[in-house]
């Protein structure tokens, strides 16, 4: 009768409690350890579904209370508008610079995406499911929906890249001696959309705002090629 | 009644892209359409910066955990991805290292030809190359110090 289970579905706020539980426990394992790759969203996430595993909750029981905290996602994104608005005027000076680095990332993820299926023989529905790999979830998997594609293995595999991209943000971006913050914004956003986005707001107030506009310049510019890219494999 | 001001203009603009989604059914999400409208409200001066500013700013700033459910929902995926776990991991792996690079360097590229073109001193240049490398100090403290506000 008190197992983990009925606990879980009988409380609105376990599933969010214990995900911030989890996540405070990465910002401490990060800030303790200095280590780049203990990315507190990733050991949230590894941390919950650990957790899961052991009491043998079902992820529908856990989501029962957790997707509360999804809830505010639709009006954050809307809120990166903000930062936005207040880098108008970078925004306005680089528009050349913006269009053309945000095209040959988009133009790269998914020529390289078209490349690796043929190399590895994945069949069209693979190809079509990792093709929006890139972008923010909500645009990736209509995308992937509308040609066809699995669309939980492309959340998963969008998630996943946004997690790595989160990751390897600033040491990366380091390591390419990339010299603008502009630049270094418009890269981790237009690889690792609002997951990358997260880690680019701690980098810099413009590095923040141009990650943001990579989501939306990116995310717009893969719709429109995408059609094109499906009937090449 | 300042923060639920805030709180119910940014949620109108999410409403406000809902309603575009349902009748302009392009493969954009909402919130997409919720952040180019609040873009241009903001732009045309409709809703002027200070009315958002608290309140949107407190979304951003805990936008990061809203991800953990998506990610947990990881578990439920992971029998499908079994068979093509390798393809998958290196492709989705590889692509971002690489569309970072692309993107960064290209970008880099494009300002510094841009720079080179107009008509600056070399000595302007200079000038801005050291107060962009200031600027990557300061970020990359920030990136050591922010990155810890991000919990609630």
């Amino acid at each position: 009768m008190h197992d983990m289970s009925s606990i879980m579905t009988d409380s609105a706020t376990i599933g969010v409690v214990i995900s911030l539980i989890m996540y405070g426990f990465g910002v401490w394992l990060r800030d303790k350890t200095r280590i780049d790759a203990f990315n507190p969203l990733l050991i949230s996430i590894v941390s919950v579904i650990a957790f899961l595993e052991l009491f043998r909750v079902d992820y529908s029981e856990f989501e029962k209370s957790g997707k509360y905290l999804s809830y505010l996602l639709t009006p954050a994104t809307v809120a990166l508008a903000i930062p936005l608005y207040k880098q108008l005027n970078l925004l306005k000076k680089h528009f050349a610079a913006i269009l053309i680095g945000v095209m040959s990332g988009v133009l790269t993820s998914m020529g390289s995406v078209l490349l690796l299926a043929m190399l590895f023989g994945l069949d069209h529905k693979s190809y079509v499911t990792l093709l929006p790999k890139s972008i923010t979830t909500s645009i990736g998997m209509g995308i992937s929906q509308q040609y066809g594609g699995c669309v939980s293995i492309t959340a998963a595999v969008i998630i996943i890249t946004g997690i790595v991209g989160n990751m390897i943000a600033v040491v990366w971006c380091r390591l390419l001696r990339i010299k603008s913050p502009i630049a270094r914004g418009l890269a981790v956003g237009t690889a690792s959309h609002a997951i990358g986005t997260a880690k680019a707001m701690a980098m810099g107030e413009v590095e923040g705002a141009m990650s943001s506009l990579a989501i939306v310049v990116s995310g717009l510019l893969t719709v429109i090629l995408a059609s094109f890219f499906v009937m090449l494999y | 009644m300042k923060y639920l001001k805030q709180l119910s203009i940014i949620l109108s603009a999410s409403c406000a892209g809902e309603l575009l989604k349902h009748f302009l059914p392009l493969p954009v999400p909402a919130s997409i359409y919720g952040l180019v409208l609040m873009l241009v409200l903001l732009i045309t001066k409709a809703v002027k910066i200070e009315q958002v500013d608290v309140i949107g700013t407190v979304l951003v700033e805990i936008m990061p955990v809203m991800f953990i459910p998506a990610g947990v929902g990881l578990m439920t995926a992971l029998g499908t991805l079994e068979h093509m776990m390798i393809p998958v991991l290196v492709i989705t792996i590889g692509v971002t290292f690489l569309v970072m690079a692309v993107t960064g360097k290209m970008t880099d590229l494009v300002i510094t030809l841009q720079e080179a073109g107009s008509k600056k001193t070399r000595k302007d240049i200079l000038k801005e190359a050291g107060i962009k490398s200031d600027i990557r100090k300061e970020s990359r403290a920030n990136a050591r110090g922010g990155a810890g506000k991000c919990m609630i």
